[in-house]
């Protein structure tokens, strides 16, 4: 079977040749085939909206390339839409002139143009709300727009880009059953669905095929084909259990070496960074607690369950627990280290001791910040001395959170604090003496 | 079902008032044509540079209408030059920085500077007709129209969400239907409001474009700005207030017939999500929207007119899709363009640094003084300005019943240019024995108050209600509650708020420090004195000085000090959720 679209060795990155690129998806082979829904899921920051970007011709990959039919695709790809999550009607158009628009860019005429909308909107099922605004819509409304404008234009490949995510739990629900009624009645002329998701139960109900990505850069950790029956349930053990190995996967140890520092420079020449996840340090403390609450180890998908957290956003915590020694993953499962507990058992004054030790140990760049601050006769640094240091490892906007994390943790092990106005770091003893009156038990 | 037709009274009066709707917009259609007659038997007559202005009141009528024409051509070219510069700005990456910059000096240099040559070169162009004496004086305000709305558009541009910039790329459309219906939309509350103000400066500095000496050239042009000017000249009291009478009338007319309609109709360009609870509203928009004749040409005629430029467009752009090798010709005929440009401009500047060459001593150090005098009375105007608008403006917003009752009133009041008032003023000040001194302070502060005030109370409407409840709870006492809760919500606003100010002061210097009154000259030392005397005498070179100076001072205050202080409003102050 040929494939619709089909990107080949493609790649995305940042930055300057050399050293300092900084990888978001690392050379990949996709393809999208007719007949199928393909889902992708990966944590969040993992590239997954940029490879859709990449897919469709929206954005260009640094390497690679990306075939229609047999073409390389050099500009948006023709005959394919996107659904988006934030919806991108155009607010000062009603509805139905938000469904034509994409046919009078084709120089569909009125008449044609306004029939063609209505039936579309008819078979979304908001017929009556032509002449409404976007605004006067309810989200779930307002994304039925979002697919009828789509689908308008009978695309091809319809692309998805967390289409799902911004509404509430049953709107989200009702619309899904109704996009894969659509689907299997072929009442959508489209042959392929490609959607990007977090949501691995709305991947395993949604889809033919799971591509799971991995981050730092992206890579495609696994492909398979869901085999389960229409209408798949959510209580069935097939189904749970498909949703458990898709949460050990991306939760699996050897998420370990993504965590490694992005560009491989040559040992020495410069510091290496490990990306610091950014996870709150009470969010760290608490997830802790429970651990140790917990006998010590626990299963993910419980915690976050037990949490009420997603598991993108617990995640996140358990790479800084990783990081900081206090915890190990294995097998899906998070478990406390002795250094965890002890930190979890420890009261607010120790707890701050035991977060500067592990931070230093581990942390490459708080431990750099820290020496560095030291080394210096007045105790003070430009903070844009890290920030272009880490500019050759990550993206701007990465490189700031980076550096926002860093600050926010060194703030806690109290190592150091930064003052937003002059932007500069300094060691806590230079402060002001009223500010800081801990640093002195040091 | 069949609905049957109630004839209630209502349905009756509603057909009556339409059928009367449309009686009167079929008048308005008449009465433009007949303007359009009268505007041009006397535009394409014998050049009459310096008409006889009468002071009656009787030709009040004639002299508004061609006042009223003047800015509204003036307006019209600001708004697509505003739309072109925006465009290619937003768009052009190699050219954005170079514009933009532009943008930020034309706004600092005064209406007057650029009299002399847009005057002379229209002459030059149509030296018989009036048409090139009343083109000039159109493209002067149109200098002082321009510059904000460029700078509007382009900052539309470069915020357009992301997303919606994506739906407008995968579903193809075209550079025409890309601007219809994303770009144009988007800009629009943006356009109307800086049209607003524009339209606003362009009466402030009426009085300055419709009469002046040109060293030995007297240029009077039949007009509301040069009959109050004559009047003022001449210390006619009586014709000073029927003028003033007249021009509040048209600014109040036009701000109901024009100002209001655009600003509710403009309401649904807003870029939100979630219907607003208040919406802006307008009774004259309402009447045109309910009016028959209206409708019908819209249905007739706009709608398929539109309807063909847009397929045309579409189908243009599918052809153009099809990519075409890079033109090498176009590249050569850039940099052809841009090294001719730049000779253009060195040559102009070798020029410009000859001219000052003959400059003397007392001049440099006259111009030295005025530019700090007047920087002193910027400074003080803006600590006047501050100093009342703050209590009052915070008072306004946290009252809603006080807004109600004040917000209309200061609209009206902030719409009547304050070079209208300046005559009354004179005549107070003289009368109490203050110098023209201290009463360009006052001139300046007339003109530039309310945009400090509109963002004070726009500020204190934007201070969450639990802050404030913030402070009821931990018993803040006043001085607490304006430090900690009120001057940080509203700085980013009064930032805003004093940036315009203070452009806008320096820029009301050139008409508040030099004034004709009783057959006199009013002036005191100040750099816009200097520059509204120097093109009185038509000493060119102290003009190009003296505006260099202010383009100079205007700039680096903005880099030095708004700037930073905008940025610091930007991170720190900023509310977020």
């Amino acid at each position: 079977m040929h494939a619709i679209i089909e990107a080949r060795k493609v790649e995305k990155s940042y930055g300057s040749e050399g050293a300092g690129m900084i990888q978001v998806i690392a050379p990949m082979d996709l393809a999208i085939y007719p007949g199928e829904i393909l889902a992708v899921l990966g944590p969040s920051g993992s590239g997954k909206s940029t490879l859709l970007r990449i897919l469709t011709g929206l954005a260009r990959p640094s390497g690679g390339e990306v075939i229609h039919h047999g073409h390389e695709v050099g500009g948006p790809c023709e005959n394919v839409s996107i659904v988006f999550q934030s919806f991108a009607l155009f607010p000062w158009l009603t509805v139905l002139e938000n469904v034509a628009a994409p046919l009078k860019a084709r120089g569909v005429p009125a008449a044609e143009r306004t029939a063609r909308s209505v039936k579309i909107l008819d078979t979304v099922g908001l017929d009556g709300f032509e002449n409404a605004y976007p605004k006067e819509l309810s989200g779930g409304m307002k994304q039925r727009v979002g697919f009828a404008r789509a689908l308008v234009v009978e695309p091809e490949v319809l692309f998805m880009d967390e289409p799902f995510s911004a509404l509430d739990v049953l709107t989200a629900e009702n619309l899904r059953g109704e996009l894969l009624e659509l689907w299997q009645s072929h009442k959508m002329p489209t042959r392929a669905v490609f959607v990007v998701t977090h949501n691995i139960e709305e991947a395993v109900l949604l889809a033919d095929r799971i591509i799971v990505l991995g981050k730092n850069p992206a890579t495609i950790r696994t492909d398979f084909r869901v085999a389960l029956e229409r209408p798949r349930d959510r209580k069935d053990v097939r189904f749970t259990n498909l949703v458990d190995y898709i949460y050990r996967v991306l939760t699996r140890p050897d998420l370990a070496p993504a965590l490694q520092p992005v560009a491989a420079v040559a040992p020495g020449a410069k510091p290496k960074y490990q990306m610091l996840p950014h996870a709150a340090r009470g969010a760290i403390a608490g997830l802790l607690e429970m651990l140790a609450g917990h006998n010590g180890r626990d299963d993910m998908y419980r915690l976050a369950a037990a949490l009420s957290f997603e598991i993108d956003d617990l995640l996140p915590v358990v790479d800084a627990e990783v990081m900081l020694g206090f915890a190990k993953v294995e097998e899906g499962d998070v478990e406390i280290t002795p250094a965890g507990r002890a930190f979890a058992e420890a009261d607010i004054l120790h707890r701050k001791e035991l977060f500067r030790t592990a931070a230093l140990e581990n942390i490459a760049l708080i431990r750099q910040i820290t020496h560095s601050l030291e080394a210096r006769a007045d105790h003070t640094l430009p903070d844009g001395v890290f920030e272009d240091l880490l500019d050759e490892h990550f993206s701007e906007e990465e490189a700031k959170a980076q550096l926002e994390t860093a600050i926010n943790w060194g703030r806690y092990a109290e190592l150091f604090d930064h003052d937003n106005d002059t932007r500069q770091f300094f060691l806590p003893e230079e402060a002001p003496a009223d500010s800081q009156p801990e640093a002195a038990s040091r | 079902m069949t609905l049957r037709p109630v004839l209630s009274r209502t349905v009756i009066g509603e057909r009556t008032w339409s059928a009367l709707l449309d009686l009167a917009v079929f008048a308005a259609v008449l009465a433009g044509i007949e303007g359009l007659v009268v505007m041009t038997r006397y535009w394409f007559g014998a050049m009459t540079p310096a008409a006889e202005i009468s002071r009656s009141p009787t030709a009040l009528p004639l002299y508004a209408f061609y006042s009223v024409v003047r800015i509204a051509i003036a307006y019209v070219l600001s708004l697509l030059f505003a739309l072109g510069y925006g465009y290619i700005a937003a768009y052009n990456k190699r050219l954005e920085g170079l514009m933009v910059a532009t943008l930020d000096v034309l706004q600092s240099i005064p209406v007057l500077s650029f009299l002399p040559g847009v005057m002379l070169a229209m002459v030059a162009l149509f030296p018989t007709r009036q048409l090139g004496v009343e083109f000039g004086a159109i493209l002067l305000i149109f200098t002082g129209q321009v510059w904000n709305m460029a700078f509007s558009f382009y900052a539309s541009l470069k915020s357009i969400p992301r997303e919606l910039r994506e739906a407008a790329r995968i579903y193809g459309f075209g550079k025409w239907q890309r601007f219809v219906e994303l770009e144009l939309p988007y800009g629009a509350i943006g356009l109307v409001w800086n049209s607003m103000v524009s339209v606003a400066g362009g009466w402030f500095f009426l009085m300055a474009c419709e009469m002046f000496v040109l060293g030995k050239r007297d240029f009077r042009l039949p007009g509301l700005g040069s009959y109050l000017q004559t009047a003022a000249s001449n210390g006619d009291t009586a014709a000073i207030f029927w003028g003033l009478g007249t021009m509040i009338g048209v600014i109040l007319l036009i701000d109901q017939l024009v100002w209001r309609p655009a600003i509710a109709w403009s309401d649904k360009f807003k870029f939100e999500q979630v219907e607003s609870s208040a919406q802006p509203s307008s009774a004259v928009l309402n009447l045109l929207r309910r009016s028959n004749l209206l409708e019908r040409f819209r249905m007739a005629v706009l709608a398929p007119l539109s309807e063909r430029i847009g397929l045309r467009a579409a189908r243009h752009s599918e052809i153009a899709e099809t990519p075409r090798p890079a033109a090498h010709w176009k590249m050569v005929v850039g940099m052809v363009v841009g090294a001719l440009l730049g000779g253009a401009i060195l040559y102009s500047l070798f020029e410009a640094a000859m001219t000052l060459k003959t400059l003397t001593a007392p001049e440099l150090i006259s111009t030295l003084l005025g530019a700090a005098a007047t920087w002193a009375r910027v400074i003080v105007s803006l600590l006047i300005a501050a100093a009342w608008t703050i209590p009052a403006g915070v008072a306004i917003g946290f009252d809603p019943k006080l807004a109600r009752f004040a917000q209309p009133f200061a609209q009206v009041a902030a719409s009547v240019p304050a070079t209208a008032l300046f005559p009354v003023l004179l005549l107070a000040l003289i009368r109490m024995g203050g110098g023209l001194g201290v009463g360009s302070i006052l001139l300046m502060l007339l003109g530039t108050q309310w945009y400090v005030l509109f963002n004070v109370v726009a500020g204190a409407m934007a201070i969450p209600t639990d802050l404030r409840e913030v402070a009821d709870v931990f018993h803040f006492g006043q001085w607490a509650r304006w430090r900690t809760v009120i001057l940080p919500g509203i700085f980013p606003y009064l930032i805003t708020g004093m940036v315009t100010a203070s452009g806008g002061a320096w820029n009301a210097s050139i008409v508040a420090e030099y004034f004709h009154f009783k057959g006199q000259t009013l002036q005191t030392i100040g750099l816009g004195a200097q520059i509204s005397s120097a093109t009185d005498s038509g000493n060119w070179d102290l003009l190009l000085l003296s505006t260099i100076v202010m383009a100079v001072l205007v700039v680096s205050v903005n880099r030095s000090v708004w700037r930073p202080l905008y940025r610091l409003a930007q991170t720190r102050f900023k509310l977020e959720g």
